[in-house]
């Protein structure tokens, strides 16, 4: 589902944040990828979502050489991906609701739908009850949910997630990773970047660690 | 940028996908909502917007208000007929015979429209019932006063052909001098042609001042929302997309400031009217100040919408593109 073919990242400072990574990730696989801080994590998922272009190497995402996918068509692709951010990036003066109806709105869905994919979206993560509340008023574990509802929402082929588990403790936390699990069941291709070792060795999952940009360990399943 | 009301409250059966059908009536929907949200922004912040209104409304009001003024300077000028006349003063010896068989002559010239003498005597009759000199003019050993013949060229007759015409006169033995008095009435046009290009100058200059007030505006609103766009650019918004409600701020202010303008010009028309009025009836004229009309104020606020869509869209072009997902 999502190849690293060789892939090289320099930053224009001179930093390399990723140096010659080759992963291949299959489409029913949920794998952490883990390292300190500046390893390299968030420039993996970055390539992914084409916030950022490798310097070398191919980034292959859903038999798409990412290579070829011009500036016009990055909207296109990114609806493909759903996204979780640690720090939720949520509108907040928008309604639970209308912060994760955005990505269906976006694409264009009828109204309709649109209301009735967000619901099933928000029973999902538990938070049906409050789709009329301001995210300003959800706690921070409540808020993660209504950043994953949004991310799922338009059923997204892959699910990536930067440090989703970054604020919570750790029951909130391991809530969260289940929430991860059942979309993985069902299908979805989940990438998660964490730096929790404890919470993410008791899964049994792949881990990818990187150190400095270069691939540790993990590199096959 | 996205619409707060997403959805009605209802549940759907349907279990259609994004179809092209549905993707258009999606971008409808999407346009509907951008304009009422950008509406809604901008009367949300009524003293501000009222500002920006105003600025635009002051800068379209000037150019527009002149041009009005012009036209109603430059009908007042149509309305004096064929000022055109040519006074031939003849010589002090050319008999009253001679001088009536001149005036008939000139009379049957194609280019000459009317003719009519009068004799030095008549001349002095009126000139001392007008000028009540009639003393001084009693006291006089002998009438000063030419015999004059005024020659009205035919209307067609364009303002070299008259002055042609003039000279021709001039040319003739019994001639003293043909004065054509047409001076004051080309100063006033070339006064009036120097007033338009002034109003296009003016124009042209608060035009620009209009747009880069408006990109400077729509400016401020893509910086205040700058997370919000870098959101909806995450999650696959595209730039038409997150360019939509700013490009509906812009018509929305430029809108507003054609309606303002239009009011403005209406409202100085309305107070110069009595004056104006008063100040034609001491020149016995017939004449009616022209406003706007309802066109021109539908082309003010059309203009007005133009100039905001066009000022977004300098600004839209400029800042969205830098802001991206960091």
């Amino acid at each position: 589902m999502i190849t690293f073919d060789r892939v090289s990242k320099r930053y224009e400072e001179g930093h390399d944040a990723l140096r010659e990574i080759s992963v291949d990730i299959k489409q029913d696989e949920l794998v952490f990828i883990t390292g300190h801080s500046g390893a390299g994590k968030s420039t993996l998922l970055r390539l992914i979502m084409l916030m950022d272009r490798p310097t070398r190497g191919q980034v292959i995402v859903d038999g798409q050489n990412l290579g070829s996918v011009r500036s016009r068509g990055i909207p296109q692709h990114r609806r493909n991906i759903g996204v979780v951010f640690q720090n939720h990036q949520l509108l907040f003066d928008r309604t639970v609701f209308d912060n994760v109806a955005l990505p269906l709105i976006i694409a264009g869905y009828d109204h309709r739908e649109v209301a009735r994919r967000v619901r099933a979206a928000l029973d999902k993560v538990g938070l049906l009850a409050r789709e009329r509340a301001m995210p300003i008023t959800l706690s921070g574990g409540e808020q993660q949910r209504v950043g994953i509802a949004r991310a799922v929402v338009g059923k997204p082929k892959i699910l990536l997630a930067d440090e989703p588990t970054g604020n919570l403790d750790p029951a909130l936390s391991a809530e969260i990773m289940d929430l991860f699990e059942e979309f993985n069941q069902v299908g979805v291709t989940v990438l998660i970047a964490s730096h929790d070792l404890v919470l993410i060795s008791r899964l049994r999952h792949r881990i990818i660690t990187l150190s400095q940009g270069c691939l540790v360990s993990g590199r096959a399943q | 940028m996205v619409p707060r009301e997403t959805a009605r409250r209802k549940e759907g059966a349907s279990l259609s996908r994004a179809g092209l059908r549905d993707q258009f009536s999606a971008w409808l929907q999407h346009h509907r909502l951008s304009a009422a949200d950008s509406l809604r922004r901008v009367l949300d912040n009524p003293a501000s917007s009222l500002l920006t209104w105003l600025v635009i409304g002051i800068a379209l009001a000037l150019p527009v208000g002149m041009n009005v003024a012009l036209d109603n300077v430059s009908r007042v000028n149509a309305g004096w007929d064929s000022p055109a006349q040519i006074s031939l003063f003849l010589q002090d010896g050319v008999s009253v015979e001679r001088a009536r068989q001149l005036e008939a002559e000139l009379g049957a010239r194609k280019d000459v429209g009317e003719t009519r003498f009068i004799s030095r005597k008549e001349a002095l009759d009126e000139f001392r019932n007008l000028s009540g000199f009639a003393d001084v003019l009693a006291s006089l050993p002998e009438n000063p006063l030419p015999d004059l013949i005024l020659v009205t060229p035919v209307v067609t007759l364009d303002e070299p052909a008259v002055s042609a015409l003039r000279v021709e006169l001039q040319g003739n033995s019994d001639v003293a001098e043909a004065v054509l008095d047409m001076e004051w009435l080309q100063r006033l046009n070339s006064v009036m042609e120097l007033s338009r290009r002034l109003v296009l100058v003016v124009g042209a200059m608060l035009v620009i001042g209009v747009l880069l007030i408006l990109g400077n505006t729509i400016r401020l609103a893509i910086e205040s929302r700058r997370d919000e766009i870098i959101i909806v650019k995450l999650v696959g918004g595209s730039n038409g997309f997150v360019r939509r409600p700013f490009l509906y701020t812009g018509l929305w202010y430029g809108v507003g400031g054609g309606v303002l303008a239009a009011l403005l010009v209406s409202a100085a028309l309305w107070f110069l009217e009595e004056p104006i009025g008063e100040l034609v009836l001491l020149y016995e004229s017939a004449f009616d100040l022209t406003g706007l009309g309802v066109m021109g104020a539908l082309n003010l606020v059309i203009l007005g919408g133009i100039l905001g869509l066009a000022g977004a869209w300098l600004a839209v072009s400029r800042h969205l593109v830098h802001i991206e997902p960091r």
